[in-house]
């Protein structure tokens, strides 16, 4: 390896420039050695984060099931692989994944969809309950977005917004306030907030154009409930 | 390398006098981004906090064995380990709050204070002086996120730290919680503190017109 020759000049005695060099060799091993135990210590912290991050991720999906299914017993997760639901694909790598939540009797009360499309800020990811035997929605609730706060986030804390997506049919129609009819289909927008609204509704539609016929052929065809686990009451399989 | 400051300037600096923020006027895009609440600005004054302690104990402990050609190189890759390390314990400890500052957290790392600190002072003192100017520095930019913070938190949503403090009929302002409320708010701090300075400069050394300089109503 080559090293660098940098000139500097001595102010005090006035001397002709002093050659000082680093060696590339140290340059580079002094990188390789602090980004080695940088990483170690990433890995040390990350072994120890993983688990309990992953722990509150799937706390809020299953309370966020349960809100949206209406306290189900317990639920079961189903895969969508070639355009049909199964409960037991292969491989899950990549699959999307539908909830079927079930009574204490092991009867289907719901399936429990997530989509996500773009709203007027960024990306409103949400999830909600659909019943494909009435064809009814059960609930629905946003798990994130970046709306305005103050207008486009009361998605999320309007609590009579929220509550219009409880027993709805599909597809889902957006009124405004005034205009409003009391129709079974009629989801009444929020005022100030009529894009947000909007993206609610049309990615709850969307999702069920899109897995509407998979999600009513799984649930018309005999499902053999799965039995709660003895030790998640009310929690997932 | 000696310091001509004590031990106790380098603490006190950071605070008030030389406040990152209030005016050095550094470290302004976490400042204007996440102080809609004071929860939020508690955990990024928190966050920042840990790292700059940190990089500064590592910076002045090691400034013997990094050459000075890859000196800002090793500083960001030291900064940027302790930011992955507040964004992890941050995630796995309070997720909510870690949810709300989103890509703030790992800005971290681009914070012209940290970096400021680890060049100008860690890298030419003792590991000793080095802690208390970050804690200084550290404790100055907590003080004015928490100040930003509580501002925007009270007149934007009528709480703070959720307790409600405005009463019932109180109006929130909203725009005190979006992004121009932070120009707003910081706007507003900067007049207040560039107004107290001046007084307090006044006080010192009052200011004496000249005596030549009279006023003659009527003309000749």
């Amino acid at each position: 390896m080559s090293e660098q020759k940098l000139p500097v000049v001595d102010p005090v005695q006035g001397q002709p420039p002093v050659q000082v060099s680093t060696s590339s060799v140290r340059l580079v091993g002094t990188l390789a050695v602090a980004g080695a135990l940088a990483g170690l210590a990433i890995v040390m912290v990350f072994q120890w984060a993983n688990p309990r991050i992953e722990e509150h991720r799937a706390q809020v999906l299953a309370q966020a099931i349960t809100e949206v299914l209406g306290g189900p017993d317990h639920y079961e997760t189903v895969y969508v692989q070639d355009g049909q639901l199964t409960p037991q694909p292969t491989d899950t790598t990549g699959l999307d994944r539908v909830y079927v939540g079930y009574d204490e009797s092991g009867q289907p009360v719901g399936v429990a969809m997530q989509a996500a499309e773009a709203g007027f800020q960024d990306v409103i990811s949400l999830i909600f309950g659909y019943n494909p035997g009435t064809g009814d929605l059960l609930g629905m609730k946003v798990l994130e977005s970046k709306e305005t706060p103050g207008l486009g986030d009361k998605i999320e804390k309007d609590s009579a917004f929220v509550q219009g997506f409880r027993e709805v049919g599909t597809p889902l129609v957006g009124v405004k306030p005034d205009r409003a009819t009391g129709g079974h289909d009629e989801v009444v927008m929020i005022t100030g907030a009529t894009i947000s609204s909007r993206a609610i509704i049309n990615i709850i539609n969307n999702r069920l154009a899109a897995l509407g016929d998979p999600v009513s052929t799984y649930w018309s065809s005999p499902i053999v409930a799965s039995a709660p686990p003895a030790n998640n009451p009310g929690g997932g399989s | 390398m000696s310091s001509r400051t004590t031990p106790q300037q380098d603490l006190i600096r950071g605070i008030w006098k030389e406040n990152p923020v209030l005016v050095q006027l550094l470290g302004l895009c976490p400042a204007l981004a996440v102080t809609n609440t004071v929860a939020n600005s508690l955990a990024m004054a928190i966050a920042t906090f840990f790292v700059l302690v940190g990089s500064s104990v590592l910076v002045s402990l090691l400034k013997k064995w990094i050459p000075k050609e890859v000196r800002i190189s090793a500083y960001i890759l030291i900064i940027a380990t302790f930011v992955t390390i507040a964004d992890l314990v941050l995630a796995a400890v309070v997720p909510d709050i870690h949810k709300a500052l989103g890509a703030f957290i790992a800005l971290i790392v681009v914070n012209c204070m940290i970096l400021g600190r680890q060049e100008a002072f860690a890298a030419k003192n003792p590991v000793g002086r080095a802690i208390l100017d970050a804690v200084g520095t550290g404790v100055g930019f907590f003080i004015a996120l928490v100040m930003m913070g509580g501002v925007r938190e009270v007149l934007g949503n009528g709480t703070f730290l959720n307790v409600p403090v405005m009463g019932d009929h109180f109006e929130p302002w909203i725009i005190m919680i979006l992004p121009p409320g932070g120009f707003l708010t910081l706007g507003m701090i900067l007049l207040g503190f560039g107004w107290w300075k001046e007084r307090k400069a006044e006080t010192t050394h009052p200011r004496r017109w000249p005596h030549a300089v009279t006023t003659e109503v009527g003309g000749d």
